[in-house]
């Protein structure tokens, strides 16, 4: 039966929608649409206050069915199927409109175009839950077993944190060692704790654990199914496992940016290194500072290399964890090694929280910093056997300054790995900086668009142990709290037939994959009938009835033809 | 025809797989004619020619279906089937005067922003040489 009474919530999303679309105009425009009862506007459809409004509506105005046009149903469709549980109405009565991602955002360049595009879309929209209907929910059993890609810190932290759950788990790691750079790390800042005794105490405590399995020289080769039921094949060595799992946290990590030749001498002058190489010789150095034969009495620290960069370079991002690494390294050579300068030629420091202590502590040191901008970078020159740096210090008014250096530290960032062959197996979204993305950064920050498949750690972005220990935590949590039910709810997305136009010619269950069609009596004619336990929704058994008997469940003739008209207004 | 004289082209999308590259994209900030709209389903082999000739009744001067091809969780088969419909439709286009061109195809999975944009762009251009 038609919805005579729909709400109407059209979003800003902040500045999001509203920067572009006009959202006044989007009111105007589906005001006097056929059943349209209430119409407002929100700043933020999705938050608290807004959603209590729209409880109140619902109840206050008896609506029968409400419509959100905000953002991609795949960020807030759970929200607002929420909104509508709690005032009493079917999550289904609810219909999601995308004016963000495919509004907005995809049309920055042309707001007119988008705003007239989002009319058509709210009234699409209105048009389909003018159709909807109540339905209820089927539920499937769920595999409680979670696959960790990468054990890494945050990998072996992940898989803890979902054992001590009770979810099982296989930990598949690529290389034939565990705990990735961080077991390479000597000294770590808040607590002077080793790098490589963090990481042999997390695989203590992953070999405590029976309920996790650890793969080396491992990965995934093939993967089926979807959330709740995977079927992947891993290639242990030269053996290849099948394993059943529910759901996937990949916690890959991150590779260092390795500079280019020539930049900052890099490669051509060999006193030139990186920052990891420098933190190798810090480790593996005891009374004095030596490198390649020459003791260092005098540090150059060059920051932000390959991050931040200009329009020249990909990374636009800053990296995070390289201020702090690269102040205490130096603090590191204070503690360890005597009379040696250290002089920081940075883009602005940016140790946040506690870090901050480090600085104070390098600046108490005596550490030199110089604060340098992108047009006009350090030279690193060669005089006399002799290597300078000189820089015009944003500090000191502009002045140029010019220093003899001993070492050149190029601070350089996280950049993301190449992992394409795992991005293509579990179709993980990759961003503009080309790390992994997430559905949106505060709302469902370990999520992706892929249904089971999570992520945390730096595969995702810059972070330092701290930050992926706490998105590792996180990924655990949010999957053991879907998986941990044993059962998954599916949508009731069902095909549905109508047994008076129903001729039976079986094409239909010639067409089901999953022997969900099977035959009935109807006014003494055998007709086709669906068995819900088998059904999943696809609807392939729809568009080859010839009598167009079969209908699917919200996707119905009566609402797919509604928006096409309303869209082609 | 939209305002500004465009094409409009109606594209089915799936709920799992090519909406999340069309979200992607305008994520990425990749621009496309913003006459273009669409209709998610769950998997693109439950697309029925009605609904796609009801669009060209309607005015759309184009449908283009984002198929999920072999990434499909619903199945392998699903590739064929989307298949069988667009050879259906293109039948009952013919019947009508339609140009099968005006119908297009393509798989894509939920991480092409960019290839969907290319398909959605270059359709757009092949309907304004039909048009003029």
């Amino acid at each position: 039966m038609t919805k005579k009474k729909i709400g109407v919530y059209v979003c800003h999303c902040g500045g999001n929608i509203s920067d572009y679309v006009d959202i006044e105009k989007v009111k105007e425009a589906v005001k006097d649409e056929a059943n349209v009862y209430l119409l407002k506007n929100t700043l933020f459809a999705c938050s608290d206050s807004s959603q209590k409004e729209m409880v109140a509506d619902i109840q206050t105005n008896e609506l029968d069915a409400i419509v959100v046009a905000s953002c991609s149903p795949k960020l807030h469709v759970p929200t607002f199927r929420g909104v509508a549980q709690r005032a009493g109405m079917n999550p289904y009565n609810y219909v999601q409109v995308n004016i963000r991602e495919q509004g907005s955002w995809a049309h920055s360049d042309n707001p007119k175009g988008a705003t007239e595009k989002a009319i058509l879309l709210v009234k699409a929209g209105i048009a389909r839950a003018a159709e909807s209907e109540a339905l209820t929910s089927s539920k499937i059993p769920a595999a409680n077993v979670v696959a960790v890609i990468g054990a890494g810190v945050g990998g072996m932290r992940s898989a803890i944190a979902l054992a001590d759950m009770g979810t099982e788990v296989y930990l598949i790691e690529k290389e034939k060692n565990v705990g990735g750079h961080v077991a390479n790390f000597g000294s770590l800042f808040t607590t002077d704790k080793m790098g490589y005794e963090l990481s042999a105490n997390l695989l203590s405590e992953v070999k405590k654990r029976e309920n996790i399995k650890l793969f080396t020289n491992a990965e995934i080769v093939e993967k089926k199914g979807s959330i709740g039921n995977f079927d992947i094949q891993v290639k242990v060595d030269n053996d290849v496992l099948p394993l059943h799992v529910g759901a996937f946290v990949v916690n890959t990590g991150f590779d260092s940016y390795q500079p280019q030749q020539g930049e900052y001498g890099f490669g051509e002058q060999t006193n030139v290194i990186t920052l990891p190489e420098f933190k190798k010789l810090i480790d593996n150095s005891s009374e004095r500072l030596i490198f390649n034969g020459k003791a260092i009495k005098k540090v150059a620290y060059i920051y932000c290399v390959g991050s931040r960069q200009n329009d020249e370079g990909d990374n636009k991002y800053c990296s995070r964890y390289c201020c702090t690494a690269a102040i205490h390294a130096s603090v590191q050579v204070n503690k360890k090694f005597k009379d040696v300068t250290n002089l920081h030629f940075n883009r602005g420091i940016r140790t946040y929280g506690k870090q901050e202590l480090l600085y104070e502590e390098s600046s108490k040191n005596g550490d030199i910093y110089l604060q340098f901008s992108l047009d006009s970078i350090p030279e690193i020159t060669q005089k006399g056997g002799k290597t300078f740096v000189k820089v015009k210090d944003i500090l000191s008014a502009g002045k140029e300054v010019e220093t003899e250096a001993d070492l050149v530290v190029l601070v350089t960032g996280m950049v993301p790995r190449e992992n394409s062959k795992l991005a293509s197996q579990l179709k993980i979204p990759v961003g503009r900086d080309n790390f992994f993305n997430e559905i949106h950064m505060k709302l469902r920050p370990v999520e992706t668009v892929i249904d089971g498949v999570l992520i945390a750690g730096t595969c995702q972005s810059p972070k330092n142990i701290l930050e992926t220990m706490n998105s590792s935590m996180a990924a655990a949590a949010k999957i053991n709290s879907v998986l941990t039910k044993g059962e998954m709810t599916l949508d009731p997305t069902l095909a549905k037939i109508n047994p008076s136009q129903c001729t039976w010619c079986g094409k239909c269950a010639e067409a089901c994959p999953f022997d969900a069609i099977i035959q009935t009596e109807f006014d003494g004619r055998i007709v086709a009938k669906i068995n819900e336990a088998n059904c999943k929704g696809c609807g392939m058994c729809t568009p080859v009835c010839p009598t167009d008997a079969i209908d699917l469940a919200g996707f119905t003739n009566a609402q797919i033809e509604g928006m096409i008209d309303a869209l082609a207004e | 025809m939209a305002s500004n004289g465009q094409p409009k082209i109606l594209v089915f999308s799936t709920e799992k797989i090519s909406d999340p590259a069309l979200d992607l994209a305008g994520l990425l900030k990749k621009h496309y004619p913003f006459t273009i709209y669409t209709i998610s389903v769950p998997c693109s082999s439950c697309i029925k020619p009605r609904w796609i000739m009801r669009a060209f009744d309607k005015g759309f001067s184009g449908v283009f279906i984002a198929a999920d091809g072999t990434d499909c969780s619903y199945g392998e088969s699903c590739g064929e089937k989307t298949s069988q419909v667009v050879t259906t439709t293109h039948q009952l286009m013919r019947d009508k005067g339609l140009k099968p061109s005006q119908l297009k195809m393509a798989a894509i999975c939920s991480v092409c922003a960019e290839p969907v944009v290319k398909h959605l762009t270059g359709f757009m251009k092949e309907l304004e040489k039909m048009q003029s």
